[in-house]
């Protein structure tokens, strides 16, 4: 187990190599480049020339790829021009806001999506299995965007029982610990800080858990359809266990490998698909952040918050490919 | 399979036949024809296919149904703060926040949306085909350098990808398609290239091989048709994407800003300002990229489980 944890460890470095190097292609492909980018568009060409020199971009492209490799591992994205402060500062605030939008979508696409597709694998053909099939095919064909702003107006704006927008409520004095609202509210005890943290969350939540609750009923119907033909579940019936004992120990079990695997997957997605609604939401995670770096062109935080969302993605399909090889013994012989 | 004789053709079908490939009655008949023949007596993939239809002809005959220009502004002394005409005479969907027609801008829309699907659909598809072949034929060194650099694709999120390619391009309606067929091309390059691995150790390969045929004939003539089926899945259920990528990238402010293009993306982020006052103008488009989606969806599943020998009994 060991040497597949390191093995697949070692396989990360050409892979992030491989991005800092498209990266870095793509800050120097921009129109006019980075010295434009900063400056903006009017800046005249002695300024550029000026800028050029005292950053080091007039120097060979790969002294410039080593420098840029070398900060990039100690986390050095350089300023964030809209705000003023280090794109690491900027993320290290938002991420967390984000882990937890993530965190609780997930909770619900899981603790809605399993049981919901088990049951309708049990009642194949029911009026409860086509209306989860029929359900889970919308569920991913709606954009997501709509969706948020559906659910902002009718639950935060016309019946006003969630929050609409924000992180927390600013008039709460919370005090910050680790920048998770939720989780520092209860660190501090002060309770009415977590639970409004917790209710700003419910609505992006739901929002962003949709695609990943369609596809985990969808994953755990046609897979619970499949185990339930397999030899093994005909033998342990034959040998005559009780019906329960065969449904948690054999069908559940084994149906539940393909899904593990698409939940890690989905996570890693959330982490960037939280774009959009943060954005509806204006939550101030960073996928509103994302969004505003693109409309003011703010090419550090891009760069940067992209770097580290790719990474914190490989990172989650690693672990999961970890948990996945501690699941299913089968694979870690590959 | 042309380019062999009709004794080994038979002589590989039975093989095939042996291996349990085709099922009883449908032996000689292609797994593209046996395949179109369950798809027809399908309701389901009838459903998505009528859909998509119903959606390309009014694409296709756009000026001739479109009741109005989707340019031109209409009923402009009605349209204050807070007031958007809602249907009436000449209208049948009322207007949007400029005045110009619903109906007519949906059904342009139309053209818009499926164009971006397709191409960059088409796009993705062909670039990571090459990727696919490139390293499903040669195997060894170029397989490793070619699969390591989809991984890397593969490692950035769909959407953030999508974006950092939009803002290297620039906005226009030539980088929407670029930066979604991006995307979609390590994903048909993977694809492509197990395929085609799991296809080249299978019997009529080994047989072609021991029957002299040449490298190049059995990649392409051979394993390369049949490995097809998934990417060609693949592509149904990616053009459903594609359209909702686009829509996403219109919401972000990354779409095409040419104006004389009505596209569904844009008019749903557009309307999302006015659906307090007038929910319509975000809902009908809504409604189309979902339908549209989910007719591509249906057909794109129903083609997998029609081209999968698993599902054929």
């Amino acid at each position: 187990m060991l040497r597949f944890i390191v093995r697949r460890l070692l396989q990360l470095i050409p892979i992030l190599l491989g991005l800092s190097v498209l990266l870095f292609a793509w800050l120097r492909a921009l129109p006019g480049g980075p010295a434009q980018a900063a400056l903006g568009e009017r800046a005249t060409p002695e300024a550029i020339a000026q800028y050029n020199e005292l950053f080091g971009l007039d120097e060979p492209l790969y002294v410039q790829y080593f420098r840029f490799l070398g900060r990039a591992v100690q986390l050095d994205f350089g300023n964030s021009t809209q705000y003023g402060r280090p794109v690491t500062d900027v993320f290290l605030e938002r991420f967390p806001g984000t882990i937890e939008l993530t965190v609780l979508a997930m909770v619900f696409a899981i603790g809605v999506g399993i049981p919901l597709g088990y049951l309708a694998a049990r009642r194949h053909g029911s009026f409860l299995d086509s209306a989860s099939v029929i359900g889970s095919l919308i569920g991913v064909a709606i954009p997501v965007f709509f969706l948020a702003y559906l659910l902002r107006l009718l639950f935060a704006v016309e019946l006003g029982w969630l929050p609409g927008s924000g992180r927390q409520d600013v008039r709460i004095d919370a005090t910050r610990v680790t920048n998770f609202y939720v989780l520092d509210g209860l660190l501090t005890r002060e309770w009415d800080a977590a639970w409004d943290a917790l209710t700003h969350l419910v609505l992006p939540a739901i929002a962003l858990g949709t695609i990943p609750l369609a596809i985990i009923v969808r994953i755990t119907r046609a897979s619970v359809l499949d185990v339930v033909n397999e030899d093994y579940v005909r033998t342990a019936n034959a040998k005559g266990l009780a019906m329960a004992t065969v449904r948690r120990r054999h069908i559940v079990r084994n149906a539940l490998l393909p899904v593990s695997t698409t939940i890690g997957l989905q996570t890693g997605l959330l982490l960037s698909g939280a774009v959009l609604t943060e954005t509806v939401f204006a939550f101030g995670g960073v996928g509103s952040t994302l969004y505003d770096a693109i409309r003011l062109r703010d090419f550090a935080v891009l760069q940067g918050f992209i770097l580290m969302l790719a990474v914190v993605y490989v990172l989650v399909n690693l672990l999961v490919d970890i948990s996945y090889g501690l699941l299913d013994p089968r694979v870690r012989v590959r | 399979m042309t380019a062999l004789g009709d004794y080994k053709r038979e002589r590989i079908d039975a093989l095939a036949a042996r291996a349990g490939q085709l099922p009883e009655g449908e032996a000689g008949l292609s797994l593209t024809r046996s395949a179109f023949r369950r798809l027809r007596r399908d309701p389901v993939a009838i459903t998505g296919a009528v859909i998509v239809l119903v959606f390309l002809v009014v694409a296709a005959f756009a000026p001739l149904l479109a009741p109005k220009d989707p340019v031109t502004q209409y009923l402009l002394s009605e349209i204050r703060p807070g007031t958007i005409p809602g249907p009436q005479e000449g209208f049948p969907l009322g207007v949007d926040n400029l005045g110009r027609d619903l109906l007519s801008r949906l059904i342009y829309g139309s053209r818009q949306s499926l164009l971006i699907g397709v191409v960059s659909t088409v796009l993705g598809l062909v670039v990571g085909m090459a990727l696919g072949v490139l390293a499903g034929a040669f195997g060894g060194w170029v397989d490793t350098a070619v699969m390591r650099f989809v991984d890397i694709l593969l490692s950035i999120p769909g959407l953030l990808m999508a974006i950092t390619i939009s803002v290297l391009l620039g906005q226009n309606q030539y980088a929407l398609m670029i930066a979604i067929a991006v995307v979609q091309v390590p994903i048909f390059a993977r694809l492509l290239r197990g395929s085609m691995l799991a296809q080249r150790g299978s019997d009529y390969a080994v047989a072609a091989r021991a029957l002299g045929v040449k490298k190049g004939r059995i990649v392409f003539g051979h394993v390369l048709p049949n490995s097809l089926s998934p990417v060609i899945v693949q592509a149904t259920l990616s053009l459903a994407t594609a359209i909702i990528e686009a829509a996403a990238l219109s919401y972000l402010g990354l779409g095409d800003p040419d104006i004389a293009r009505p596209e569904w993306g844009a008019m749903l982020a557009n309307a999302q300002d006015f659906l307090s006052i007038r929910p319509a103008l975000a809902v009908w488009p809504a409604l189309c990229i979902i339908v549209v989606a989910l007719g591509f969806t249906l057909l794109g599943e129903r083609l997998r489980e029609a081209l999968d020998p698993k599902f054929r009994r």
